[in-house]
């Protein structure tokens, strides 16, 4: 591992970049207003972000070729999935969820 | 979810996300402390970097004695997808003040703006900064405890994955993405599930060329334009 020096300056470099990422939309909205097409567009940003978030666990990159399914994070999101369905309580669902994954850990070792 | 934009509704609101903020912030302090990172560091990351999934890459380019730009590009292609969620989010703090809207913006986590969204179909499309900083400083505190935790638990733990702590995150994102669909007042289930279909065949066929953590940007960016396409043609 590196030195102090350059792994703070690493954090910090990236704690910037990562800063501007978050506030730069919030300062340009304050003057300007989205066009009815932009603001059209972003409804679909939650949809696709988690969406897209859960899909790529269920999936082990292997650049060049067709992904691998991740077979624990698969089985798991079926019971967490049906807990939303019934439950539709957040608190719930993340905790059918790990108890699934440890569960399936534990039977099935995949 | 209720009406109700109080700190205390938010609290009730962001606890169930604070056991994925802390499922993740363990494994992370325990991949930290692994790589060689000190406490210091790992604390040090979780405050100032404060992005989730970046900071393991961050970790895994430090061990591969990676130079600073790479890594600050990286973290840029990966966390952009927050240009999206700020700008999905800013419009309804337009009326506070910009300090207010930085401050917002300085805390913002996938998981407050799903959130975040997700109160927006409660209260008839409001959202206040009582509420959301609310949200957002649980969820600042969460990982960083959780990190620090990760950090010390690290010399006793050597797979933190056996517990299933790490599906904590993905569990999340399953029942965010269930809420949002079934309380969206704008967009209908159907219109919502063919892009959801649309972006799960993107991400699979999306695997096979693109870097996994730069692909969650590329398939939101054209999953949102298939979402306009076909809600003008068939909705």
């Amino acid at each position: 591992m590196p030195s102090f020096n350059f792994v703070f300056i690493t954090i910090l470099g990236c704690g910037v970049v990562t800063w501007l990422s978050r506030v730069i939309p919030f300062i340009l909205l304050k003057k300007f207003k989205m066009s009815r097409t932009l603001t059209e567009f972003l409804s679909f940003v939650p949809l696709a972000i988690m969406a897209a978030l859960w899909f790529e666990s269920l999936f082990v990159q292997r650049l060049g070729h067709f992904p691998q399914i991740n077979l624990g994070n698969l089985l798991a999101s079926v019971p967490t999935v049906l807990s939303a369905f019934l439950s539709k309580n957040l608190l719930v669902i993340v905790v059918v969820g790990i108890i699934s994954l440890a569960a399936i850990r534990f039977f099935l070792s995949v | 979810m209720n009406a109700q934009l109080t700190p205390k509704a938010a609290f009730q609101e962001t606890l169930p996300t604070v056991f994925g903020y802390l499922g993740i912030g363990i494994a992370f302090g325990v991949v930290g402390q692994a790589a060689g990172l000190s406490t210091l560091e790992i604390l040090l990351m979780s405050l100032l970097t404060y992005g989730g999934s970046v900071q393991f890459v961050i970790i895994s380019m430090l061990l591969g004695h990676s130079a600073l730009l790479p890594m600050l590009l990286s973290t840029f292609l990966i966390n952009s997808r927050m240009i999206l969620m700020s700008m999905t989010i800013a419009p309804y703090f337009k009326n506070e003040s910009l300090f207010k809207n930085l401050w917002i913006g300085s805390l913002l986590t996938d998981e407050t703006f799903a959130l975040g969204m997700n109160k927006t179909n409660s209260t008839a499309g409001q959202l206040n900064f009582a509420w959301f900083n609310t949200s957002n400083l649980i969820a600042y505190f969460a990982w960083a405890v959780a990190s620090l935790l990760g950090a010390f638990l690290g010399n006793f733990v050597a797979s933190p994955q056996e517990l299933g702590l790490d599906f904590a995150l993905v569990a999340m994102f399953i029942g965010l993405l269930y809420l949002q669909i079934i309380s969206d007042q704008v967009l209908q289930v159907s219109l919502q599930l063919a892009v959801v279909t649309f972006v799960l065949v993107l991400t699979y066929l999306g695997l096979i060329f693109i870097p996994a953590n730069i692909l969650i940007l590329v398939i939101t960016l054209l999953g949102c334009g298939f979402g306009v396409i076909i809600k003008h043609a068939f909705f």
